[in-house]
């Protein structure tokens, strides 16, 4: 076997600015800044040029974008599709207990 | 290569509009869209109905692929030697078929501009005791190459990659440089993972907690005594509260998956009462009946 690969968590602990999130989620930052408008990531500091996200969000918004160009629906629509996915995955988890 | 019928993929017969195509594949994929699907194998589907849907949604692909004639899904087939490939394929949207980059691949259809590969995805199956530990998978990764002629070829690409301890149900794992590779000198993409935690016989998970059920006897809950518990971290001793019931909660603080904070083990107890099947079994439960004289009902009665 050859040596593994290092990988990292995107959990809470870790932390992007706005340019270090779009180039994780290869999107543009005009995008993010509507994403977050929408109430979809919440990123801590004031002003764009401040921004910290968690590692959370790549995953967040990857898949909002994937919902929002292969389904053809605006943001609001994609936000709403991620939510209620969301929803019903919690209750899946929740579920098996 | 494999034939591939794409009107049977689709659910559409072979006269079918191009309406009816679209119609179609919206359905299947909303039914099939791995980020809104729980279907087995729905990733796989999804890039089959992707793939078919190129080919039948443009005029001039969906033409020359009904050219080829009515064949037997995977039936080995060659395309015809006066074939000329010459669609511009768009190379690194996703791994296709052989079939479709035989017919639709392009010659040339790697572009020469420099870009950054695609980001690639995976989900990986993790139990919580590999969860708990930190654990090392070997990764059979579908990748975009190019043959002798430069066409685009998928092959297969083993990828080792070391889980982590404590991730939890859901999480994402950035393998940095491990997606699609970039062209014209361009970086690679990143190939993303998602975490799917496995069911467990006794352990279910809750984020970073642990929860398990603890069977216990009437006497050690009425009498508080000592009993091993399962941790996923090995056995530890807990000492119950005197005069325990069901359900009661009891909190082993860190013993759940590690993080910062690492999450808690929470034992939900159960109480088993014993069979009484002897003679000397019944009349002990006649003695509690007599000595005990426990009312579970009374709340309810004294309400109605």
């Amino acid at each position: 076997m050859t040596d593994p690969v290092s990988a990292l968590v995107l959990d809470e602990s870790v932390e992007f600015t706005l340019s270090e999130l779009c180039s994780a989620c290869s999107v543009a930052e005009q995008l993010v800044v509507e994403i977050v408008a929408e109430g979809i990531v919440e990123p801590i500091g004031a002003g764009p040029q401040h921004w910290r996200f968690s590692g959370i969000a790549v995953a967040r918004i990857q898949r909002v974008v994937r919902l929002q160009q292969e389904f053809e629906v605006n943001l609001p629509g994609a936000a709403l599709a991620l939510e209620l996915l969301e929803e019903i995955e919690r209750l899946r988890r929740s579920r098996g207990r | 290569m494999e034939y591939k019928d794409y009107y049977k993929i689709m659910g559409v017969d072979r006269h079918a509009s191009a309406e009816d195509i679209k119609r179609a594949y919206r359905r299947l994929a909303r039914k099939y869209h791995p980020d809104v699907s729980k279907e087995k194998d729905a990733e796989a589907r999804f890039k089959e109905v992707g793939e078919a849907y190129e080919v039948l949604r443009d005029p001039e692909k969906r033409a020359a692929y009904d050219g080829l004639g009515m064949r037997k899904p995977g039936e080995e087939f060659r395309p015809p030697p006066n074939w000329e490939s010459n669609y511009g394929g768009r190379a690194g949207e996703g791994v296709h078929s052989d079939f479709f980059e035989t017919l639709f691949g392009g010659l040339g259809g790697r572009s020469s501009f420099r870009s950054r590969g695609f980001d690639t995805s995976a989900q990986v199956d993790v139990t919580l005791e590999e969860a708990y530990r930190g654990a090392q998978r070997a990764l059979q990764l579908q990748r975009l190459g190019t043959d002798e002629q430069g066409r685009p070829k998928p092959f297969t690409q083993q990828l080792n990659v070391r889980i982590p301890a404590g991730v939890i149900d859901g999480q994402q794992i950035r393998v940095a440089a491990q997606g699609q590779a970039g062209a014209g000198g361009g970086p690679a993409g990143d190939l993303f993972l998602e975490v799917r935690l496995l069911p467990h016989r006794w352990f279910r998970a809750q984020g970073r907690d642990i929860w398990l059920d603890l069977p216990v006897t009437p006497w050690e809950a009425a009498l508080g005594e000592t009993v091993r518990v399962p941790t996923l971290g090995g056995r530890v001793d807990l000492k119950l509260p005197k005069g325990s019931q069901t359900d009661r909660q009891l909190r082993l603080k860190g013993r759940g998956l590690p993080g910062n904070p690492p999450g808690d083990q929470l034992v939900l107890l159960k109480i088993m009462a014993p069979p009484a099947t002897t003679a000397a079994e019944e009349a002990l439960y006649r003695q509690m009946a007599e000595t005990l004289r426990l009312n579970p009902r009374q709340a309810m009665e004294s309400s109605t």
